[in-house]
């Protein structure tokens, strides 16, 4: 088995994987990062999008020993002790959730977005979240919350 | 998906040793096909060979008249290129509406390329623009590249190292993309080169494939109008859950109308 270095959320790890370990079971089972959701496990649902080197990726569909010596962000590391990030502040004051399954890979997505580009409208967030389903179809308040978030974001 | 070893080569002599060394290797891009496939047990490679650590395998470089795009290059990155964006606009919004950002940021040209799904963007852009795909044992024209379903001219072991893309004078792509999956239901590339025009469909039959009729008849007039109804016959394309083979016949005179409208501008 292949030995890993990987720094997530900052803080350096190296762990032994499978071949067949995917990133997000490695992120998961190993890391015990919960945080992030696997719920197609077929590429397609992005509620398990985590960042690669600054990039979002479906973690699903990326082995962990791919990701040896990258930077890799979940959702744990985006609030800053006990203040939320603001586009998590966003997605509370829009209810940008139902059953919340699908809300780490949104936020992690919407922050990329944002980042990427600040002034994101509206068309472009519709797009940006081509990749994250909400199977309650809740998607009128994630957009809501994008907005605001992003509006935070620019401060 | 079942086991496998993995090796991780650095240079483009280390992935043919590395292939020799395997029973049945087979070669990891992005993944974003090959890793789902692997999930199915559709595939049962002895080792998979990561070409992302292969020096000088990605990047873009604008030429005068072409632009090259290495093999890992990932679909976010043509999207965006300010060279691509300026002299192929068709070819960066090809690349930035396949499938989803985060699928952009993984999936590669060579992978797409030499996976030839039916249905992919990349094969329309690579037969629509004359493109030649650059292997680690010659170059390959267009126009010989694509041979069937998921199927090319490449030999066992043969690596994409790069396409290169000529600059057509004008260029347009539009898609009717599956709205759940974003691969083309149908979609059409169109290319002006001086006095010759390519049209290059994909998503409507078992490969990409040109329209002749379509071709001279644009070089006659660079128009949409001279895109007539019935220019491809629905017997030959698909026939699915997704569309009916004469809903595909009739989008491909509609999407290359206006992909000639899109060229001009």
């Amino acid at each position: 088995m292949p030995a890993i270095t990987v720094r997530v959320n900052g803080l350096e790890v190296t762990k032994e994987v499978g071949a067949r370990t995917l990133l997000s079971t490695f992120i998961r089972e190993q890391l015990k990062l919960t945080g992030t959701h696997v719920g197609c496990d077929t590429s397609q649902c992005g509620a398990c999008v985590v960042t690669l080197d600054g990039k979002t990726v479906k973690s699903c569909a990326v082995f962990a020993w791919e990701a040896d010596g990258a930077d890799i962000g979940t959702i744990e590391g985006l609030a800053d002790g006990d203040n939320m990030h603001p586009m998590q502040e966003a997605f509370r004051e829009h209810h940008g959730l139902q059953c919340g399954f699908c809300t780490p890979g949104m936020v992690m997505t919407a922050v990329s977005l944002v980042e990427n580009n600040p002034d994101i409208d509206e068309d472009g967030i519709r797009h940006g979240l081509e990749g994250n389903i909400c199977r309650c179809t809740g998607y009128q308040n994630i957009i809501d919350a994008v907005k605001t978030g992003a509006k935070a974001m620019r401060g | 998906m079942y086991d496998f070893g993995i090796k991780n080569p650095t240079s483009v002599d280390d992935v043919k040793t590395a292939l020799g060394e395997s029973d049945d290797g087979q070669f990891l891009a992005g993944g974003q096909t090959l890793i789902p496939v692997l999930k199915q047990r559709l595939a049962m490679p002895s080792d998979l060979i990561s070409l992302a650590r292969v020096d000088g395998l990605s990047g873009i470089s604008a030429g005068g008249d072409s632009i090259s795009v290495k093999a890992m290059t990932c679909h976010a990155e043509v999207a965006a290129n300010a060279d691509i964006k300026s002299a192929i606009p068709a070819l960066a919004k090809l690349a930035g509406g396949i499938g989803d950002p985060h699928v952009r940021n993984r999936g590669t040209i060579g992978g797409s390329v030499a996976n030839n799904d039916p249905a992919a963007d990349y094969p329309a852009a690579v037969l629509g623009l004359g493109a030649t795909v650059v292997t680690s044992e010659r170059e390959i024209e267009a126009d010989n590249f694509f041979t069937g379903m998921f199927d090319t001219a490449l030999n066992e072991g043969e690596l994409i190292t790069e396409i290169s893309f000529p600059i057509p004078e004008a260029a347009g792509y539009i898609k009717f993309p599956n709205p759940a999956t974003r691969y083309a239901l149908v979609a059409v590339m169109v290319a002006k080169f001086g006095n010759t025009v390519r049209v290059a469909v994909t998503g409507a039959g078992p490969c990409v494939f040109r329209v002749a009729e379509m071709e001279q008849a644009l070089t006659a007039s660079f128009s949409p109008d001279s895109i007539k109804d019935g220019m491809v016959p629905a017997d030959d394309l698909n026939n699915d859950i997704h569309a009916s083979r004469e809903y595909r016949a009739h989008l491909i005179g509609v999407l290359a109308r206006r992909a000639v409208a899109e060229a001009n501008g």
